[in-house]
């Protein structure tokens, strides 16, 4: 029986449709991610959960409870904004207790309960600091000690790292998703940060023009793309584009050279399809090779280090690849080397190509932006 | 330029003009020009606040705003002779207003109303006190952030408590630094009262305008000091507005 | 809170009040402008004939709207570079001034009045006795913090360290600078400024009076002082003259999404 469920949601501005059909189960406790790029309705959908606006159509129901038309503050949900929602004019702890506070309840236990849960956030010596006299992370701890004091049944981030700089941002969304599992709470994450989603969420929802592309386990999400949105927003992808020659021993043609692809099989021969291959399972060796089977030749034109991994792009009369190698190799490769790229036969995907343009993966913007 | 206008204050002055200052008529007009400032900042700080706040919420059209804001821009310039006449041409003997009432039974000079008198200047310096309110507090509502009430709200508080526990006191600094400056601004207001009384009701500024304009010019010094007086009054208003505007600047953040 | 598609009910409430207390008044004087000097009934335009066929008030307007012009000129040359300089220089000067502009605003007509006319006592008669002279002086002070509020915001809100930095890097001299690219982009806050100084030089009555010059306020006060209605119709048109100033700074400030901080204060 899930705990949270979004129902059918449709939401029309007028000029975009911002949601058009959104439908998501959720289990207690479980952490699901709303991941996509800027303007896919990810926000628009957490902001109808916590109740900032009504659905034009759809249901929003809690524990089996409809709360479509609950007001906001009745809802019993946890919100953590992207910036700037803590009250100035409160210390920290004094922003923890609002919500106590607004509830009643006996002042000791809620002055222990705040105590507590500062000390879980990691602020336990900065609590009686007012918001500008904290950094923005250290913000961000109180607005979720705020958000978990009054014991939600729903918590909601909308982007909370967003603002902050990278190593904070790997650091608290590590605490976020620790807290979360030790509490055991319903967690809804919006977030355009595809390793942020990935690596704390059970879940990802990835949305796109107010539609979810696919939904599933982060595994899943990598390494067996649904859409070639997905496929190009989650992780780097190489996307070749192909026509099927041989059903059954899955050959596909892309580009006058013939790749065996065994997701090919099954498939009629003349189908347009996208081959996809992740850039680490290219195989890459010097020179032009023997012309062995599933081999395509070019040079190396750029070398982008990326730490233990090197990636080189290769582009050759049949080919414009991307390959991830480590890097101690991709020294032995430096630019202008020819290279015979090696593409594993299993493990790529297939896709239908259809006649609609390929989605073009808007450029994300920097740490700060939105 | 600025320091040549106190320094000219303060040659004329001795200690005698002071305690003078301290007799009838003189303290009554000092008494009846802060009466009636701190009562037109005070009503008009609320009220403006009231309106303004109103124009700029949610679900308010967007053009109510801009309309708001440019005649508020004129309104606060508009005093003097223009307001005066406007205002005796609504609520005075034969106002437009006072006629109507009239018409339908309703005589209110009967019952001890008059425009030429204490309330009669302070209903018109509203005129100018409340759009000068909405125009300084505007900035202070638009730095209410939206994620204050609406995180307010995600933890359960009704508007209310809002109200009472986060927008009040973000908004009193710059509440009570507006409410000052509205008091100054009616304090050294002159030409409206003048125009309204011709001199009948007792205020600082008409008094020295008096000794100016040659109605009693034999102690020019007691003018200056009156002056002086003002200036006293006014330099502790600043000294109170300054702290006041920078607390509101840290949290406007 | 769920969001309001329409007006809430309290918030109708209060702007129907304001609406109604600053409206009725015009109308009451629009009203009265219409009754005829004779008979002292409605309607008639004759007194807005009488105005406009006045000697007195196009010589007293054309006094003031001169006067306007000068301190707006004189205003925006000294305190467009004195601002600039601050902010790029000596930034810490800058709360100094704010609490100097707040002076003017503060100290009353009449003080200040007091305060030039003894200041100014030994300069040529050329400059005291002539509006040009005197009065300019003294309304370049009474739109200082005008202009400083509104040339301040405009000031913060571009970056003047950079685009400095940036134009002198490609050679271009102080002046070059100033004229070429830091005005344009300010453009909209020195409108703003400049139109709060129309209304005030247009409105302003104390010193004008105290220093018996014949400026346009003076003039509707005389008018005032002697005939009645006319005296409506004057008053009508010098509120339309200052609020079509008000709107040409709206249409301006809209091309910055704001212009300047705009204060006033008409006594």
């Amino acid at each position: 029986m899930p705990y949270l469920e979004l129902q059918n949601l449709h939401r029309d501005f007028g000029t975009v449709k911002a949601l058009d059909g959104i439908e998501i189960e959720l289990g207690e406790g479980e952490f699901l991610s709303l991941l996509g790029p800027s303007g896919c309705g990810k926000t628009t959908a957490l902001r109808l959960v916590a109740g900032f606006d009504r659905p034009d159509e759809g249901r929003i129901v809690v524990d089996g409870k409809d709360v479509t038309n609950i007001a906001p503050n009745k809802r019993d949900m946890g919100m953590v904004f992207q910036a700037y929602s803590l009250f100035p004019n409160m210390t920290a702890r004094q922003n923890v207790e609002y919500g106590l506070k607004i509830r009643g309840g006996d002042k000791t236990d809620r002055r222990k309960r705040v105590a507590d849960l500062l000390e879980l956030v990691g602020l336990g010596h900065a609590v009686d600091r007012y918001p500008h006299q904290l950094s923005g992370g250290m913000q961000q701890r109180v607005a979720l000690a705020r958000a978990l004091a009054i014991e939600p049944r729903v918590l909601l981030l909308d982007e909370p790292l967003s603002a902050l700089d990278a190593k904070v941002r790997v650091q608290l969304r590590e605490e976020i998703r620790r807290i979360q599992l030790e509490l055991g709470i319903t967690t809804l994450y919006v977030t355009h940060d595809q390793e942020e989603a990935l690596s704390i969420s059970d879940h990802v929802a990835v949305m796109y023009s107010g539609r979810i592309e696919q939904m599933g386990s982060p595994a899943e999400m990598y390494s067996a793309p649904a859409t070639p949105f997905v496929a190009e927003f989650i992780g780097t992808m190489n996307r070749l584009e192909a026509t099927v020659v041989d059903g059954s021993t899955g050959t596909v043609d892309h580009r006058g050279v013939t790749l065996t692809v065994n997701a090919a099989r099954d498939r009629q021969r003349g189908d347009r399809v996208l081959v996809l291959v992740r850039p680490e399972t290219v195989e890459l060796a010097p020179g032009n090779g023997d012309g062995g089977p599933n081999t395509l030749v070019g040079e190396v034109i750029t070398q982008t280090f990326l730490g233990p991994v090197t990636r080189l792009k290769i582009v050759g009369a049949s080919a414009d690849l991307i390959a991830d190698v480590a890097t101690a190799k991709a020294a032995t490769l430096p630019v202008g080397t020819r290279v015979t790229a090696t593409l594993p036969a299993e493990g790529a995907r297939l896709l239908e190509l259809t006649d609609e343009p390929l989605p073009a993966i808007p450029e994300e913007p920097g740490p700060a932006g939105r | 330029m600025l320091i040549g206008a106190f320094q000219a204050k303060t040659k004329g002055y001795t200690v005698e003009n002071l305690r003078v200052l301290f007799n009838h008529p003189y303290i009554d007009a000092y008494k009846t020009s802060i009466e009636i400032s701190l009562v037109t900042a005070v009503i008009g700080g609320v009220v403006g606040l009231l309106v303004a706040y109103a124009a700029i919420r949610e679900g308010t059209p967007r053009w109510i705003r801009s309309a708001l804001t440019t005649f508020s821009g004129v309104a606060a310039n508009f005093g003097g002779i223009p307001l005066a006449f406007a205002f005796i041409a609504t609520l005075g003997p034969l106002g437009i207003v006072t006629v109507l009432f009239r018409n339908h039974g309703f005589d209110f000079t009967q019952h001890g109303f008059s425009l030429f008198t204490k309330t009669g200047v302070e209903l018109a310096y509203m005129y100018f006190q409340l759009p000068l309110m909405i125009l300084v507090i505007a900035p202070a509502i638009d730095g209410l952030r939206k994620e204050w009430r609406e995180a307010s709200s995600n933890l359960g508080a009704s508007q209310l408590q809002f109200w009472r526990y986060v927008g009040l006191p973000v908004l009193m600094p710059s509440l009570l630094g507006a409410i000052i400056l509205l008091f100054g601004n009616a304090f050294a207001a002159y030409a409206t009262a003048y125009s309204l009384t011709s001199g009948t009701v007792n205020l600082v500024p008409i008094l020295i305008g008096a000794y100016y304009s040659g109605n009693v010019l034999d102690n020019p010094h007691l003018a200056q000091a009156m002056a002086f007086g003002m200036f006293v009054v006014l330099a502790v208003m600043m000294l109170l507005y300054i702290p006041l505007q920078r607390r509101a600047a840290r949290w406007a953040k | 809170m769920k969001p309001r598609r329409f007006i809430a009910p309290s918030a109708f409430l209060w702007l129907l009040l304001a609406a109604a207390y600053f409206l009725i008044p015009l109308i009451a004087t629009f009203l009265f402008s219409l009754k005829s000097n004779q008979t002292g009934k409605c309607c008639t335009i004759h007194n807005y004939g009488w105005v406009v066929h006045n000697h007195g008030f196009w010589q007293s307007l054309k006094i003031s709207s001169l006067l306007a012009l000068e301190t707006i000129v004189i205003s925006l040359a000294l305190f467009v570079p004195t601002i600039y300089w601050v902010h790029l220089k000596v930034p810490r000067l800058r709360p100094v001034i704010a609490f100097l502009a707040l002076i003017p605003f503060v100290v009353p007509p009449i003080v200040m009045v007091v305060g030039l006319l003894r200041f100014f006592k030994g300069t040529p008669d050329w400059f005291y006795a002539k509006p040009w002279g005197f009065l300019a002086g003294a309304y370049v002070i009474l739109a200082f913090p005008y202009m400083f509020f509104s040339l301040d915001a405009g000031f913060r809100s571009i970056d003047v360290h950079t685009l400095t930095e940036a134009s002198q890097s490609l050679g271009a001299k102080w002046t070059t600078t100033l004229f070429k690219v830091i005005l344009p982009n300010i453009r909209s806050a020195a409108l703003a400024a400049s139109f709060l100084t129309l209304a005030i030089v247009m409105g302003e009555f104390t010193i004008a009076n105290l220093a018996a010059f014949n400026t346009f306020p003076i003039f509707i006060q005389y008018v005032n002082e002697s005939q009645g209605f006319p005296a409506g119709a004057l008053t009508l048109m010098s509120f339309g003259i200052t609020w079509a100033a008000m709107l040409s700074l709206l249409v301006v400030g809209r091309k910055r999404g704001g212009g300047g901080a705009v204060i006033a204060g008409g006594r």
